[in-house]
């Protein structure tokens, strides 16, 4: 019985990589430990070691193929005594690489449009295995025939701070792994090679202390970009953040700004258990003198972030791993900014309001098509930012459709689509014709294995069941 | 790098108007805190309120190391270093009663002033939080290429906040121009260093982390000075960090609320017997005939009548406007940094 040597998820959310690199051959023999491949992944590129002892029997999948699956079969080892002609038949051929089409679209993307820096190593092709996002009905943020570019979330955030960092020399990147590794998410890809060390800085992990240099050296005029591996870890610099970032423009009687971005992945991510997976949202939404952006898209990803880097305020920016290898539309436009406080209408509809952001929206808007196909026709708005909020856009909305439901992963209790139901019975409570309902993560700590961790999360059945509840029908 | 306990030293020279200056510079801020006390038991200051008085020597002789452009940031006992630094006694006093006329417009209180002016960085009223903060404006220096420091003081209770020590790590990591300075006037609120420190020579622990220090005598406002040129010197000519320990003595309590039970009287007043800081100048004045006792009145005249002036205009300045409770929490452009 010969073994069949699979692609490994190296990753929590990985669910394909490109087989970069074969390091052993048919015939050689291998025993545990040995490294077999290089395979390259959104974030990193990856060795890869064999477990078992023997032989190389065949090699299924070709260096150089993309898109291969987790799980797939890449190799077939044989075990002492076996030989080629012992494998069996049924094994699974190559995967299809990269679809053509997919691939063609990347070969396709013009090299200008990609301001990356010398010498950088382009970021791995993206398999357009996702359905392209939804175009807003109600327009998108730039003018009707501008050129775009499809973009994963995670190249329109290392262009935004790219942009900003060659605009202006006051701003620079600190966080811990963001030079040297590259970016642990593979955010800052490039940057230490454009902008050297001075403004690519790693820090040691210490979150407490890196985020109040940072707020010092925003006091002193510079403009920090602050990644936090995660905003789980922010936890432990949520003094300064709060007290520190947040409050003294205030305590200083408008002498002492801080101009600063928090940023990095926020909520869940897949199977990193409750330690790991927390949604700030509703957190940092309720500290006057900060402003939070929650991006759902690419293109929002890049204007918002860029915003984020001018604004004279603390802000911030809540991204989602999830959402990183996502690909986008994105203008190809010299500076492409979305501001703060204006929501996003993704579908226009007239029976009933979703309002959601960041990874929400994905959600939303599945259960928006879903809904379609049942004759319910959704108005799906992507609040983008929630401090600043764009309450008009979605007061005008319910006011139109008489009904709303809220979409967020984060807890129930003091959530923010709480305090946008509270806002919306207040200023529309004549309009309703069904109580606002809340669809939200539960309310527990988020467990490990996957069957629990699926239902901790918000789901968009139930978004469909929370539609026909407010539509009675 | 081996951190290293200053030596005996000779006296230093100082001048005739320099050492005036800085009798004068103390004086103004004991006789400002006496103040700020009576106006709190008057009901004119509110909430807390953290007086100086005994530690005048070490921010007046540090300031007399510092150069134009050098920042400083403190805690919540900070109106010491704000008179030091220059900043407008009257701003000061009416932003403790909480007005107009005050450094933050009456929003920010004792614990809470700023001046960009003076590169006066606050003000932070959670115990440790403006260490790093003082490490990041340094940050900031480097980045831009001069030669300024930041005086980052704290006391001997922030010492053992594990912040500090992460802002050691990357300010000696980085080669950050920061003067740490401990103010250990031996009680944290009300829990002595020995009660809450197992090894109790703060500066010491500079050397886990490489960074050059070394214990003053913070009593004596020359022996400040000298130390302070020592680590500013240290800081400008771009070697990293340099940590200050300066032993002082807070005769007040923590705050207008202390109820003293943690040391005795006696304490205290052989302190100020015979440790005092002003008293040392005033000695040096008169035995080395720089000034008269009538010189010394005059003067004392003088700082009285300039304090007498802030808390007149404390307690005249309006309360902010009602409109102010809505500004200054989002600013609408970069405030421009003061060369």
């Amino acid at each position: 019985m010969t073994t069949e040597i699979l692609m490994p998820a190296l990753s929590p959310t990985m669910e394909e990589g490109t087989l970069a690199k074969w390091l052993v051959k048919e015939g050689d023999t291998v025993s545990s430990g040995d490294i077999l491949a290089e395979i390259e992944t959104d974030k990193a590129t990856m060795e890869f070691e064999a477990v078992d002892e023997g032989t190389i029997g065949k090699i299924l999948v070709a260096e150089g193929t993309e898109g291969v699956k987790v799980n797939a079969p890449i190799a077939v080892l044989l075990a002492e005594g076996e030989n080629a002609d012992d494998i069996d038949s049924a094994t699974s051929p190559t995967p299809e690489p990269a679809s053509q089409e997919a691939a063609s679209e990347e070969m396709e993307r013009p090299a200008s449009d990609e301001p990356r820096g010398k010498g950088v190593e382009k970021a791995p092709a993206r398999v357009a295995e996702e359905k392209p996002a939804p175009k807003s009905k109600a327009g998108p943020d730039w003018p009707e025939g501008t050129e775009t570019v499809t973009t994963t979330v995670r190249e329109a955030l290392r262009d935004a701070m790219a942009e900003e960092m060659r605009r202006d020399g006051d701003v620079f990147l600190m966080g811990e792994e963001v030079a040297e590794y590259q970016g642990a998410y593979k955010i800052s890809q490039g940057l230490l090679d454009e902008f050297g060390a001075k403004r690519v800085i790693d820090t040691p992990i210490t979150e407490h202390g890196f985020a109040g240099i940072a707020v010092g050296a925003a006091f002193g005029g510079l403009k920090p970009i602050v990644e936090f591996m995660t905003f789980n870890f922010a936890m432990q610099a949520m003094d300064q953040i709060i007290n520190s970032a947040a409050k003294t423009l205030y305590m200083s009687g408008g002498q002492m700004g801080c101009p600063m971005v928090f940023r990095g992945p926020n909520g869940a991510a897949a199977r990193v258990a409750a330690q790991h997976s927390q949604d700030y949202a509703a957190w940092y939404s309720s500290i006057p003198g900060l402003k939070v952006a929650m991006p759902y898209s690419a293109s929002d990803a890049k204007g918002l972030l860029k915003s984020a880097i001018r604004d004279p305020n603390p802000v911030i920016f809540l991204e989602n791993e999830i959402l990183y290898g996502k690909s986008f539309e994105v203008p190809k436009l010299d500076d492409f900014t979305v501001p703060f406080g204006k929501a996003r209408i993704w579908r226009e509809g007239n029976d009933a309001t979703i309002v959601s952001w960041g990874i929400g929206m994905t959600y939303a808007l599945e259960a928006a098509e879903k809904l379609f196909e049942d004759g319910i026709d959704v108005e799906v708005i992507d609040l983008r930012s929630l401090r600043p909020v764009d309450y008009d856009t979605v007061l005008a909305s319910v006011m139109k459709t008489n009904r709303c439901v809220l979409v967020e992963e984060g807890f129930p209790v003091a959530s923010y689509s709480d305090h946008m139901a509270s806002t919306i019975m207040q200023r529309a409570f004549d309009y309703l014709d069904a109580p606002v309902v809340t669809c939200t993560g539960k309310d527990v700590p988020m467990p490990y294995a996957a069957n629990l961790e699926k239902l901790a999360l918000v789901t968009t059945k139930e978004v469909i069941e929370a539609v026909h509840t407010v539509t009675y029908r | 790098m081996a951190p290293r306990k200053t030596a005996e030293r000779a006296k230093p020279n100082v001048s005739k108007d320099d050492l005036l200056q800085y009798y004068r510079d103390m004086l103004l801020i004991r006789r400002f805190e006496e103040k700020a006390g009576q106006l709190y038991g008057m009901g004119l200051i509110g909430g807390f309120c953290h007086l100086y008085i005994g530690q005048e020597a070490v921010v007046v002789g540090l300031e007399a190391a510092a150069k134009e452009g050098d920042k400083r940031v403190t805690s919540y006992r900070d109106h010491g270093h704000m008179l030091a630094c220059g900043m407008d006694p009257k701003g000061v006093m009416a932003e403790l009663t909480g007005r107009e006329g005050g450094y933050s417009k009456g929003k920010g209180g004792s614990m809470h002033m700023f001046s960009k002016e003076k590169h006066f960085y606050g003000g932070h009223g959670i115990v440790a939080a403006q260490v790093p903060i003082g490490a990041g404006l340094a940050l900031s220096d480097l980045y831009r290429g001069n030669d300024n420091v930041t005086f980052t003081y704290f006391g001997d209770g922030a010492a053992n906040q594990g912040q500090v020590y992460e802002t050691y790590n990357m300010a000696e990591l980085w080669d950050l121009p920061v003067v740490f300075v401990i103010e250990n006037n031996q009680y944290a609120m009300g829990t002595s260093t020995k009660r809450s420190t197992k090894s109790t020579s703060y500066w010491e622990r500079g050397a886990a982390y490489g960074i050059e220090g070394e214990e003053v005598d913070g009593m004596d406002v020359l022996a400040v000075r000298d130390a302070g040129l020592r680590a500013t010197e240290y800081c400008r000519s771009g070697k990293g960090p340099y940590i200050l320990e300066m032993m002082t003595y807070r005769y007040r309590g923590h705050s207008m609320s202390d109820p003293a039970k943690y040391r005795t009287r006696d304490e205290v007043q052989k302190m100020r017997e015979e440790r005092d800081a002003i008293e040392m100048v005033r000695q040096m004045l008169l035995t080395g005939e720089h000034a008269s006792e009538d010189d010394l009145k005059a003067v004392d005249k003088e700082i009285k009548e300039v304090v007498n002036e802030s808390a007149e205009f404390a307690k005249e300045s309006p309360e902010p406007a009602v409109e102010e409770l809505w500004t200054d929490i989002y600013s609408k452009e970069i405030p421009q940094e003061t060369a």
